[in-house]
C-alpha cells in the first residue's frame, strides 16, 4: 500500500463492462513526507475520494479486490481516505463542508 | 519478506470494510546493515508493532490475506513479525 494524492477525475465511456459504474480517478503517488514520488497513475475508487484528498491506495491483484468485482481488470486501487500521517494532520474535508455533493 | 523499520502511523477514518480495527504504518526497506533500501510503502500491522521497531513485511498478497484471515481483503503489505536481533 502507498500515499497518494487525488489530482482529478478521469472519464472513460468505452471500458470493460467489468469497469461499468467504478470512477477513475487521476492519482499521485507521495512519499511519507507527502511529496510527489513517481508518476500519475488512474486509480479505481470504490471510497468515494475527491480532487486533493490524501489518500492510501493499494496496487497489483489486490487492486481489483477493492471493488464489487473481484476480477476487474485493474492495478490500482483506493482503499482509505487519510486523516493523519505520523502528526500531521491531510484532512481537508472540514473546509469543504460547503460544498454541495452532488 | 523484507526488513523494515516503523516510522509512523496512518490513520484513516474512512476506508476498505476489511480495515477496521487495523494499524496502519509507514515502513521503510532496509538493508543487511539497517541502513535505508529504497521506497517507503504502507503496511497492516498484525503483531502489535511500535513507530521505531524493526520488523519483518510480507510483500506478497496471498501470504497476506492468509496472515488476515478474510481471503478477499484487499491487503498486500504486512507487518508479519518483530526483529530481536540479527547475527
Amino acid at each position: 500500500m502507498h500515499l497518494g494524492k487525488i489530482m482529478g477525475t478521469c472519464v472513460a465511456t468505452v471500458k470493460d463492462p467489468s469497469l461499468l459504474g467504478v470512477k477513475l480517478l487521476l492519482l499521485q503517488p507521495l512519499d511519507e513526507k507527502l511529496k510527489n514520488s513517481g508518476a500519475v497513475i488512474v486509480a479505481a475508487d470504490p471510497v468515494g475520494a475527491r480532487t486533493g484528498d490524501i489518500v492510501t491506495w493499494v496496487a497489483s491483484r489486490e487492486a481489483s479486490l477493492a471493488l464489487l468485482n473481484k476480477f476487474a481488470p485493474v492495478d490500482a486501487a483506493v482503499v482509505g481516505l487519510v486523516d493523519h500521517v505520523g502528526d500531521v494532520d491531510v484532512q481537508i474535508r472540514p473546509s469543504r463542508e460547503g460544498e454541495v455533493e452532488t | 519478506m523484507i526488513l523494515a523499520k516503523v516510522l509512523e502511523p496512518v490513520v484513516c477514518s474512512t476506508k476498505d470494510s476489511n480495515f477496521d480495527g487495523k494499524k496502519i504504518f509507514v515502513v521503510q526497506p532496509l538493508d543487511k546493515d539497517l541502513k535505508p533500501n529504497g521506497a517507503t510503502f504502507l503496511a497492516f500491522d498484525s503483531n502489535q508493532a511500535g513507530p521505531g521497531d524493526f520488523v519483518i513485511v510480507c510483500r506478497e498478497g496471498n501470504g497476506c490475506r492468509q496472515m488476515w484471515g478474510q481471503d478477499q481483503a484487499p491487503v498486500n503489505a504486512v507487518i508479519a513479525g518483530i526483529v530481536d536481533q540479527l547475527n
